[in-house]
């Protein structure tokens, strides 16, 4: 075994470009269950944005508008969520897992004809000055710019949570709707623009797997992402900075793990890939037992003004 | 401006017609949606709903499948309704399941190739057990520590998937089976084969215990105190706490229950109409079955009726796949759009609709 | 009464039923996929090959299909539902379909069954498979005399024979042409994961590999490749001549349409019996995909020169002297590997570091 031939700043590139996804549906899925919605939804959103974006990237030969059409669609498909669990209040759980149904149905109807082709991918965008560091230039700064897009993302999550007054309210609707409500705030109109963001995250996530990470489109791709990108929110237990490192670390142990058997060490894969989510569990536990419940108070349950 | 009122009491006549209703609208968009495809919309919609009952050439073998199908759909559900009437959301009946299965075959395989009559009980119990287990640590964590058991129970299933990986190509590996992955085969083992009870009724012991636990349900719901004790703190919390009830006890029985019915529904798949534990035998059943639990109002006359009625969505898809060439993704799609009418329509069973000025919506 | 009986005796009458009314005016072929066809690879090559065929025989045959078929439970369901629409022979084409195929088979005696990659048969159950590692030889080859930094990396999928074989197999012409060369190779344990799969090849680029062979269905890794620059891959199952000329430089494919069609009329002249059908390049099951041009011309020459010595059978690709990884004896020199040897296969050769992973 010779694990010198892991190089730390490759490795560490193919981290980052490997959690965008992940990090993407992981920072809307935060910011819609902080508003006090749990949906299961989103694989089904990922892969419509997947395939969308894929589909509208190859049409027009651009890369830029097939995410923008991945963030539409998936929030188009988020809306159908956000009508029924809102407005006809039915169940968040079964709601989101129908959702997912519908959206893996849905892409691979929509993605017959684009099965096979190619499509311009986004080139990289080297950080002027910073890209030209030693290491850390080609480690750091010379990503695409959805990589940076994602980063900024969060960066710009945490801070509207934490210091604007629509932030506020977000989390007071997430944290008691009745009194969010009695203090005069549109709860379910709040939610609907949550889920909506949530919506677009995942659909630019699942676009970052078909026109970068891979770059193809194939059914079923994202082949369980959706689910990881909802471990990564508990893991980090609804805080947008916590988020990316749990993205990180979700995409890096993927990575390290390959890398490890690349470079010839003899690696338990099963455990290693079950390994994230039994942190993610210790996690929890760690929170709770500090009785600081990480979880909005209202997460899951429906509301309705006559209550 | 529309507004929705609770009403004071669920209505009844709702209750049954918003799944009809529900049925009739997914036949409506779907057979657009057939249509669009290119495909004759009457018939694929005939496909799928009448033929796996009615059908000269099918119908004698779909109908027992259908049992087949909905016997472990209807046996999670179950168990994960009488959870969800007391507000705790296991959703890792999945994971459950798996590790039922993989305990349940172990404790059979270590006996191998022994035919002694006591094998399958013994598996029966060791893969409740399993489950019971599996569903207990989602139970200390969420007593214990306050952990959200939504979160734990569905964590829990990857964990579950990768031990499955693992043991089909380890542990429990076939040594006769040529370095594939996947146990034995369960079916060329008479002692541990969970066959049907009458030839060509689908009926097995799955399908037996998830009769008998609908009826158990039905019974304890509307009949024993731990039911009352179960709705009652599902529905107001506080008042069950000032009447005495245990919060640590509900979430022990709930989630063990659950956990229990999986883990044995997961043995008579594997031990039945899967025959062996591979990466794959699972199939989704656990999460399927929230949708069951979900279809059937949390009731277990309902859940019973929305088992079979998905179960008839998944034989009539598959024929409208082989007889009228249907993409499986519009099968797929369609149970998506069955689901959604279904949760949509349902508001109207416990809301009114009104006409007001006041738009509260 | 004996259970068993009376379900034949049921499982009959509809047998009875069901063929009298498919035979008026055609034979149905039925075959069941694992994935979707659109996945590139393994699906795609046989519903190519059921496509091929249904043109062959023009009009005569009906072919039907369903896709996504789990290997569970729901396998046994949809092939008695193939033989109940009155199938006259039906594919099952991924391994775990094995148990459930020999279960419908004793069902519908009349029937035809044909399973791909697996070891049981019966009197209506035939299996076939392709002698992939054939192929692996030809890349192995290629491989080898391309290779700058020594290291070839290998995405590896489940193990099992089949692909423990391939590994071995390119292993061994590899560093035929090359002593120093070394293999890397990474277990995925899925056959289909696209994002997986690119992951996998950017760690194998990444640890300095400059070949990348690959025995996943997606063209995945092809694109990671690509995105490399100096990185040479092969198309695996499907030819996956989108890459061409770089990175794939060549590719295996699987034919199943000679094979499809052979059968299909064994059916129609009332000749088919049961066999093991296990063919390698000589029979045209295996294919070796255009050697782009980006592989020089001597070593392109040797590369096919192979090729039609395993053709014709002059060359085995396990042909003594070998060793086990362990350095035990495997096969004399001159001597040539038994077929239930490499049915069987479970270890590595002398020479791979790694360790086959339970």
């Amino acid at each position: 075994m010779d694990l010198s031939s892991i190089n730390p700043v490759l490795l560490i590139a193919s981290v980052m470009v490997s959690a965008t996804p992940i990090l993407l549906a992981a920072i809307g899925e935060m910011v819609v269950e902080k508003s006090g919605v749990l949906n299961l939804g989103v694989e089904g959103m990922m892969i419509t944005g997947a395939v969308v974006g894929f589909a509208v990237a190859v049409s027009a030969t651009s890369p830029g508008l097939g995410f923008v059409a991945a963030a539409i669609a998936g929030a188009l498909l988020s809306l159908a969520f956000g009508l029924l669990t809102q407005y006809l209040l039915s169940n968040q759980v079964a709601t989101g897992l129908g959702l997912t149904l519908v959206g893996l149905g849905l892409s691979s109807l929509i993605g017959k004809p684009y099965e096979g082709m190619k499509t311009p991918t986004l080139s990289k965008f080297e950080i002027p000055l910073l890209s030209d560091l030693p290491i850390l230039g080609d480690m750091l700064f010379s990503h695409d710019v959805m990589v940076y897009f994602s980063l900024l993302l969060v960066a710009a999550v945490w801070a509207f949570l934490k210091y604007t007054r629509a932030g506020l309210i977000l989390r007071a609707v997430g944290e008691g709707h009745d009194s969010a409500h009695a203090l005069g705030y549109k709860v379910t109109q709040i939610r609907i623009l949550a889920i909506l963001f949530g919506g677009a995250c995942a659909g630019l996530g699942g676009a970052y797997l078909s026109l970068v990470r891979v770059p193809q489109w194939t059914e079923g791709m994202t082949a369980g992402a959706g689910w990881i990108a909802l471990a990564i929110v508990v893991f980090a237990s609804w805080r947008a900075g916590r988020v990316a490192v749990g993205a990180y670390l979700f995409g890096g142990v993927t990575v390290l793990q390959l890398n490890l058997q690349a470079a010839g060490a003899d690696v338990p894969v099963a455990l290693l890939s079950a390994s994230p989510y039994l942190i993610t569990i210790l996690v929890l536990v760690i929170i709770s037992a500090r009785g600081v419940h990480g979880a909005p108070a209202s997460l899951g349950r429906p509301f309705h003004a006559s209550h | 401006m529309l507004r929705l009122e609770k009403r004071p009491q669920p209505s009844q006549l709702w209750t049954v017609v918003t799944p009809i209703l529900a049925v009739f609208l997914t036949m409506i968009v779907g057979g657009i949606m057939f249509a669009l495809l290119g495909k004759p919309p009457l018939e694929a919609i005939k496909v799928i709903f009448w033929d796996p009952l009615f059908h000269e050439q099918f119908a004698a073998y779909s109908r027992p499948q259908l049992l087949v199908k909905a016997g472990p759909l209807i046996l999670i559900a179950i168990g994960l309704s009488i959870g969800f009437k007391a507000g705790i959301w296991n959703i890792g009946a999945e994971g459950q399941y798996i590790i039922g299965a993989i305990c349940g075959a172990g404790v059979g395989l270590a006996f191998y190739p022994s035919e002694s009559v006591l094998i399958f009980p013994a598996m029966v119990l060791a893969g409740a057990a399993g489950g019971w287990a599996w569903a207990m640590i989602p139970a200390v964590l969420k007593t214990r520590f306050g952990t959200n058991e939504i979160l734990v129970s569905l964590m829990l299933v990857y964990v579950a998937q990768n031990v499955l990986i693992s043991v089909s190509s380890g542990l429990l590996r076939n040594p006769e089976g040529m370095g594939f992955p996947g146990s034995r085969n369960f079916k060329q083992w008479d002692a541990a084969h969970n066959a049907e009870l009458i030839a060509n009724t689908g009926m097995h012991w799955g399908v037996v215990a998830a009769f008998i636990a609908v009826i158990g349900a039905y019974m304890l719901m509307s009949r024993h105190i731990m039911g009352f004790n179960i709705r009652l703190t599902g529905e107001a919390p506080r008042a069950a706490r000032f009447a005495g009830v245990s919060p640590t006890r509900i979430v022990f029985f709930c989630l063990g229950l659950a956990g229990l019915l999986a883990g044995a529904a997961g043995l008579f798949e594997a031990t039945g109409p899967a025959g062996q534990i591979t990466g794959a035998f699972n199939a989704g059943y656990g999460f399927t079955a929230i949708i069951v639990a979900f279809l059937g109002r949390l009731h277990p006359v309902g859940i019973l009726l929305a088992g079979l009625l998905m179960a008839l969505t998944y034989i009539g898809g598959e024929l409208a796949q082989l007889m009228l060439n249907l993409p499986g993704a519009s099968i797929q799609l369609f149970q998506g759009m069955l689901l959604f009418f279904l949760l949509a329509t349902d508001v109207f069973t416990n809301y009114r609709l009104r006409f007001g000025k006041k738009g509260l919506v | 009464m004996n259970r068993r009986t009376l379900l034949t005796t049921a499982a009959l009458a509809l047998t009875l039923g069901t063929t009298a009314f498919a035979q008026d005016e055609e034979i149905t072929a039925g075959f069941i996929y694992i994935g979707p066809p659109g996945d590139g690879g393994w699906t795609y090559e046989h519903d190519q090959a059921r496509q091929k065929m249904e043109a062959h025989f023009d009009g005569k045959v009906k072919t039907i299909y369903q896709e996504n078929v789990p290997e569970s439970a729901d396998a046994e369901r949809a092939i008695t539902q193939m033989a109940l629409t009155g199938a006259d022979i039906i594919f099952t084409t991924s391994f775990g379909y094995m148990d459930p195929t020999l279960a419908v088979a004793e069902k519908f005696p009349d029937v035809k069954f044909e399973h791909a990659t697996g070891y049981k048969r019966s009197d209506n159950v035939s299996t076939y498979s392709a002698r992939f590692y054939e192929g692996r030889a030809v890349q192995g080859h290629i491989a080898g005399k391309m290779t700058k930094t020594n290291k070839i990396g290998y995405i590896a999928s489940v193990p099992i024979p089949e692909v423990i074989r391939g590994i071995n197999s390119a292993y061994i012409h590899a560093k035929k042409v090359n002593p120093d060369v070394e293999f890397s190779i990474i277990w995925l344990y899925t056959w289909f994961d696209p994002a997986k799969e690119a992951d996998a090849a950017r760690a194998l680029i990444e640890n300095g590999a400059d070949v990348v062979l690959q025995h996943t269905d997606s063209t995945a890794p092809q694109a990671a490749a690509q995105e490399a620059g100096n990185v040479i891959t092969f198309g695996q199952a499907s030819d996956m001549a989108e890459y061409a000329p770089m990175p794939r430089v060549s590719s295996i494919i699987d034919d199943w349409a000679p094979y499809y069609i052979a059968r299909v009329q064994a059916v129609l002249d009332g000749t088919w019996e049961s066999t093991d059908t296990w063919d390698g390049i000589g029979k045209g099951m295996v294919g070796i995909g255009e050697i782009s041009d980006a592989v020089p011309a001597d070593v392109k020459a040797e590369a096919l020169a192979m090729k039609d010595a395993i053709a014709s059978g002059e060359y085995h690709p396990f042909t003594g002297p070998l060793k086990k990884q362990d350095g035990s004896d495997w096969l004399a020199e001159g001597e040539v590997a038994d077929d239930g040897t490499l049915a069987g296969m479970n270890f590595y050769l002398e020479g791979i570091t790694a360790e086959i992973p339970n």
